[in-house]
């Protein structure tokens, strides 16, 4: 991706910037000048957005055949994630076993490195997701098998 | 008086053992554990690096404190570990919490103590009136040579503290350093790992500037080991600072919230930050609190503060202790793959 095409969705990326419809009193992302769903009258009705970055997973998969950028991550996981205000994004959810992301589930946003033009090129940041709920880790399942009676 | 309007902090949610890197190289890994007091660190993912700690760092604090990004006059981001050469960190931070444009920014370098730099050049700003609130940083993701020492201690992590006049949960009575051309840590422009003096990094580095730069602190403070709460010293291992600690006159008591290498390892210019944010998190107001960095080549920078009533307000939930305790141990392969050492196909 082209440095200025990356820099033109800055805001976008690092703070989930989309907009909202005066008229409809809907959210979108990423960001629209012009809302197909209240026609001519969205022009000059349509503002920026700052989403909360907090959903749920609708649905997600998880890869195990890594896209070129992405080997040190596999396998990985690829969610859609509807946020509270409405819009559908896809996403990593990060920072947990991707086997364990399922429909339903609450998730918040974080800021990552999205990937890099090369070793020498430009680094690309913005926004990913975790989980935004208790789970249980592979060290509490371990401190669980240590106090079984045998 | 001018002083922290808040804070923020972050370790990443991976960890390695101690055992497990020594298993790697025939090492005994109890020794290296009991040698270095590190019995495991931190380890962040593929996707963490300096400049998202940063972000999600200062973030928290803002969210703290409330402010916006227009509350926002400075940003210094002190690191060795920043992922661009030419690139500053800062304005990816400044942009990420929608502090641009009306704002100045730069990078910080001196070894591990480039954060606290970056709060002394806040007081000044923030004391001459320039700006109503700029951001310290003090963070990294730095690494060890694989099979050198370094390699059982180097994590990653840090904090945010922003530093103001209003509302300040934390007031800065004094602040002084002690510098010296002591080249006890290095790492050459272009070379991915750091080198060191070995047993030098000790006594004529560590010790002799943690050591003078604390008793200056306290000699313009007018006050003695016994009026602190507690104490915060540069951690590169889990035994310099304790050792630091009690040669100053603390105790057990007064050293052990802010110690948190033994469990996160060394967090380089994060380090002071995350054992202050550490402190700050159940600090209650009153409290007194000496802290001192310390960064190779050399210096240290020492702080004597006072917690304040404000603290009380804050919401301080998310602590570094919640942060540390959903910590997820990785094998050291998981290890090797999310620090880049493994040569990929087609990479040449």
């Amino acid at each position: 991706m082209s440095v200025p095409r990356f820099w033109r969705e800055l805001d976008s990326r690092y703070n989930l910037v989309g907009s909202h419809c005066k008229i409809t009193n809907t959210y979108h992302y990423p960001k629209r000048s012009f809302n197909p769903e209240a026609g001519r009258d969205s022009i000059g009705n349509m503002e920026d957005y700052q989403f909360k970055g907090n959903g749920k997973v609708i649905n997600s998969t998880v890869v195990h055949q890594a896209q070129t950028g992405y080997e040190m991550f596999g396998p990985y996981c690829i969610a859609i994630i509807e946020l509270e205000e409405g819009p559908r994004i896809t996403s990593q959810v990060v920072d947990c076993d991707p086997e364990i992301v399922k429909p339903g589930m609450k998730v918040k946003s974080v800021f990552r490195k999205l990937g890099e033009d090369s070793e020498s090129g430009i680094l690309h940041y913005g926004t990913k997701f975790i989980p935004d709920e208790v789970l249980q880790t592979e060290n509490d399942e371990d401190d669980d098998i240590a106090d079984v009676e045998l | 008086m001018n002083g922290i309007v808040s804070y923020g902090a972050y370790v990443p949610c991976h960890k390695i053992e101690t055992g497990e890197i020594a298993s790697v190289w025939g090492a005994d890994g109890s020794a290296w554990a009991k040698n270095l007091n590190v019995y495991s660190k931190s380890v962040p993912g593929p996707d963490e690096d300096v400049i998202t700690i940063s972000v999600e760092a200062t973030r928290q604090a803002m969210k703290r404190a409330k402010l916006n990004g227009d509350d926002i006059g400075a940003i210094y981001t002190g690191s060795e570990s920043h992922p661009y050469a030419v690139k500053p960190t800062s304005t990816i931070v400044a942009q990420a919490i929608g502090a641009t444009p009306h704002l100045t920014a730069a990078d910080y370098e001196f070894a591990c103590k480039a954060g606290t730099a970056a709060i002394q050049t806040c007081l000044g700003m923030v004391g001459d009136k320039q700006v109503d609130n700029g951001i310290a940083i003090g963070v990294d993701t730095s690494q060890g040579a694989p099979g050198d020492a370094l390699e059982y201690s180097a994590s990653a992590g840090g904090g945010a503290f922003i530093i103001g006049s209003k509302k300040v949960i934390a007031d800065i009575n004094h602040t002084t350093s002690y510098t010296t051309d002591t080249p006890d840590f290095w790492r050459r422009e272009g070379q991915k790992y750091p080198r060191h003096g070995g047993r030098f990094t000790g006594k004529p580095a560590f010790f002799k500037h943690v050591m003078s730069c604390g008793l200056k602190t306290m000699e313009m403070a007018g006050t003695e080991a016994k009026d602190y709460d507690y104490i915060v010293t540069h951690q590169p291992n889990g035994k310099f600072p304790i050792r630091a600690a009690k040669a100053l006159g603390f105790t057990t008591e007064q050293f052990e919230t802010g110690l948190l290498t033994p469990r996160i390892g060394n967090t380089y210019s994060g380090a002071i930050f995350l054992g202050l944010a550490a402190i700050l998190d159940i600090a209650k107001p009153g409290d007194r609190i000496l802290a001192v960095a310390y960064g190779s080549g050399a210096g240290s920078d020492g702080f004597d503060i006072t917690v304040t009533k404000n603290i009380e307000k804050m919401d301080r939930s998310e602590t570094v202790e919640d942060m540390i305790s959903r910590m997820k141990i990785v094998n050291y392969a998981t290890y090797a793959k999310y620090r880049g050492k493994l040569r990929m196909g087609g990479s040449n």
